[in-house]
């Protein structure tokens, strides 16, 4: 490699690629307000029926993953704090700690989605079916909404595997870390659409 | 590369800030829990907002960033907003 391929390599800029995710998560947020848009006119047509479907739903699985996903919003957090200071060894207990509390979450989703199915309830089941539009549509929400989000749970774990290895690499040091705080800010979306989540689904009981 | 100071911030700064989302999430269940009906979703709802206001301003930087990333978060939001009150102009007086 000669000398001046090598010097443009090093270029970077972090302030652009921090716009660059920041762009993404508008179009996140629109995308998934579009849905909650859906929610609120379905359940404005449907109150009784999604006030009834919504029992439902176990409001401490639902707590215990709101618990999970804040407490893992703090860690990322603190994972940005921790590599400015060049502590490399708890930013990297830190990203562990992300992701198994990310798994977690989507080991209660699974027992969640199971229990729900094993009941008949899954979107175009015959049971919802005789339930009626308003449980067939909080229901369909309910798996679309839950199982979207559980997918960007999915993404933002491999996401955040990549700056793990980074890290361990030192790829990502104190002044080199846009990577690890895109991939917190990507974290933290999913945080804020489950914080919505949570009471429309599981609190409205 | 980058010639301006990072702003780092605290662990504490962030534990507090859980504390209080933990505290936000305990009361919003605790409301509607007990029988409330239509303004313990709204309540829900408004403590909803709080809560992602603080993971915006805090966990997500927007408190210590540059402003441009503030302004746009809400700009975001205010469409958001507007599409809601604009579909329920619609389907309200139907």
């Amino acid at each position: 490699m000669s000398e001046t391929l090598s010097h443009q390599a090093v270029h970077r800029d972090d302030e652009a690629s921090k716009l660059g995710i920041w762009l993404f998560i508008f179009t996140e947020l629109l995308f998934f307000g579009g849905l909650f848009v859906t929610y609120a006119v379905y359940r404005h047509a449907n109150k009784q029926a999604f006030h009834l479907a919504a029992m439902e739903l176990d409001v401490a699985v639902g707590t215990i993953n709101t618990v999970i996903l804040l407490v893992s919003s703090m860690t990322i957090a603190m994972a940005t704090t921790s590599v400015q200071k060049k502590d490399k060894r708890t930013t990297l207990i830190l990203i562990w700690i992300t992701l198994l509390l990310a798994l977690a979450f989507l080991v209660n989703k699974y027992f969640e989605w199971s229990g729900k199915i094993g009941h008949g309830i899954w979107p175009g089941s015959p049971l919802l079916e005789d339930l009626g539009r308003g449980d067939t549509l909080f229901f369909g929400l309910y798996f679309f909404m839950t199982g979207l989000h559980a997918l960007h749970i999915i993404i933002g774990m491999v996401l955040l595997a990549v700056v793990l290895v980074r890290v361990q690499k030192d790829r990502i040091t104190f002044d080199n870390f846009q990577l690890l705080e895109n991939g917190g800010l990507y974290w933290h979306l999913v945080d804020l659409i489950w914080i919505f989540l949570f009471p429309l689904f599981y609190l409205i009981a | 590369m980058s010639d301006k100071t990072h702003h780092i911030v605290p662990y504490r700064t962030y534990f507090l800030v859980l504390v209080l989302l933990l505290t936000f999430t305990g009361i919003s269940v605790a409301v509607t829990q007990i029988e409330l009906s239509r303004w313990a979703t709204l309540a829900a709802l408004l403590l909803a907002s709080t809560k992602s206001a603080v993971v915006l301003a805090v966990f997500m930087h927007l408190k210590f960033d540059q402003r441009v990333y503030k302004v746009m978060a809400i700009f975001v939001v205010l469409v958001i907003t507007a599409v809601i009150v604009l579909t329920f102009f619609d389907y309200g007086f139907r």
